[in-house]
């Protein structure tokens, strides 16, 4: 069993929240666009999203909240349906 | 309160397994592989409920220690030499994070040439870390001192991880006997795991972000702080073991006839009994001399010791260190630490021996303190730096 017992002192943790570093969705010069209907519901794209963006059901497939999406392209390159494709900003 | 005979090794395996510590994350090196092997024995065996976690490495080890430690977990590594200075990178770690973890060190000469006899470079390597520093004389020390370090380590005031250096061979494969308690009576002293912070996986938690200068300056001046507090702290936990368990050693220092002393010789570790021999023959003698053996150097005891040296005649400080190009390493404190309080400082000098594990007797104690105090008397004063060598 352990106590915890808050200190005085600062020490080097944070408690990490959405959005802390802004709407980092407008770094974003290209978007991912899926295409349900391809979508296998593998979950690749959930797994290697770096900013934790993208959300798949298993039933409706992946959905991506472009506030936060820098536009990597990473789920693009994991998709193996190629259900996702990089579409140029307007 | 049972007596066993026990090499240093597996007094500081015995000390671990009473604090009833949860993992242990170790890589074998000698001298200090007997420790590992004991605890591996008594998880083995059932008699300790804790997981021994086996790593590629000294990094790995500690690295394995402070990831049980942040997540809840009374936390226990040992190492030597080189081990040690593989491992520093997470010596720092722990410490900046403010993580309770105890770890022994059995000091080892530093290669090469390859030398596996005592020598302190390896420990004075940690000075800088924001580890707390202990260094014990005896096995009944490295037991007492052991538990007390998981008492000082998780500490609210302190929450520092705390490192016990004993001497490779004359403590640690050298059988003695010591002291325990019930182990109950030490339950109820020791008392649970206590720590700042909780990693695990119950809410989303960052250790060691990106921190700007400013922040990052703070961390460790509250770290400083810690250590300010520390200092309180040994010497309470220091008097409530006694209290509980009949042994007290004095806090940060140990004086060996220091009342109505002219003279004084600082030292640390295992040869300190050799210079308590000297001092009693030159008390005999009638030479006025006094011992102050650092028990901790890290908080540095800097008050006690300007109150012990005020007025002193002369200063002898036997270091088994040599930070190369300048002088020994508690030479150094010593003498830095007098200015906080003084300008007036008394002749003071610095006797670096043993190095490589040269073995050092009572005897050349003897003579060499007996020489400087007979030619202080003179008026003539020996120089500040000898390395003294004999074959």
């Amino acid at each position: 069993m352990v106590e915890i017992i808050h200190i005085q002192y600062k020490v080097p943790i944070a408690k990490p929240k959405v959005g802390v570093a802004g709407k980092t969705g407008s770094w974003r010069w290209i978007k991912p666009v899926v295409d349900n209907s391809k979508c296998v519901k593998c979950f690749q794209c959930e797994i290697y999203c770096p900013d934790n963006t993208i959300m798949v059901d298993p039933k409706k497939g992946a959905t991506i909240d472009y506030e936060y999406c820098k536009g990597c392209g990473i789920c693009a390159e994991v998709c193996p349906v190629k259900a996702i494709t990089m579409v140029k900003e307007a | 309160m049972p007596k066993v005979v026990l090499t240093g090794n597996y007094t500081v395996a015995l000390a671990a397994k009473m604090a009833r510590v949860e993992i242990v994350a170790a890589y074998p090196i000698t001298p200090q592989t007997g420790i590992v092997e004991k605890l591996a024995e008594y998880i083995d065996k059932g008699e300790l409920d804790a997981i021994m976690i086996r790593v590629e490495s000294e990094h790995s080890a500690l690295a394995a220690a402070f990831g049980a430690a942040v997540a809840g977990a009374r936390a226990f590594t040992a190492t030597s030499s080189h081990g040690l200075l593989y491992m520093h990178e997470w010596v720092h770690w722990v410490s900046r994070a403010r993580i309770p973890v105890v770890m022994a060190i059995v000091t080892r000469t530093i290669g090469t040439p390859w030398n596996i006899w005592s020598s302190y470079e390896d420990f004075f390597g940690q000075r800088d870390t924001g580890w707390i520093l202990g260094f014990a004389m005896d096995n009944q020390e490295v037991f007492d001192m052991t538990v007390q370090a998981f008492k000082i380590s998780e500490d609210p005031r302190v929450y520092l991880p705390v490192l016990i250096g004993l001497d490779a061979f004359t403590l640690s494969h050298t059988t003695m006997p010591v002291d325990t308690p019930e182990q109950e009576e030490l339950d109820k002293w020791l008392g649970p795991r206590r720590q700042g912070y909780v990693i695990d996986g119950s809410e989303p938690l960052a250790l060691g972000n990106l921190a700007w200068p400013e922040d990052s300056e703070e961390f460790f001046m509250d770290l400083q702080r810690g250590m300010e507090e520390a200092k309180k702290v040994i010497r309470e936990v220091d008097e409530s073991y006694g209290k509980a368990f009949g042994r007290r050693y004095g806090g940060l220092i140990h004086r060996y006839h220091c009342e109505n002393a002219k003279y004084h010789v600082i030292s640390m570790g295992a040869w300190s009994g050799d210079l308590m021999e000297a001092i009693d023959i030159l008390r005999e003698e009638g030479y006025p001399v006094g011992l102050i053996r650092m028990r901790f150097i890290r908080p540095f005891p800097d008050k006690e010791m300007y109150e012990i040296l005020n007025g002193s005649k002369g200063v002898i400080v036997f270091d088994r260190a040599i930070s190369f190009g300048s002088l020994g390493p508690l030479y150094l404190d010593v003498a830095a630490n007098l200015t906080k309080y003084t300008r007036k400082l008394p002749y003071m000098r610095n006797i670096v021996a043993g190095i490589g594990g040269v073995n050092v007797t009572h005897k050349d104690f003897y003579e060499l303190v007996k020489a400087t105090i007979d030619d202080l008397e003179k008026g003539v004063e020996p120089p500040v730096f000898t390395w003294h060598h004999r074959r």
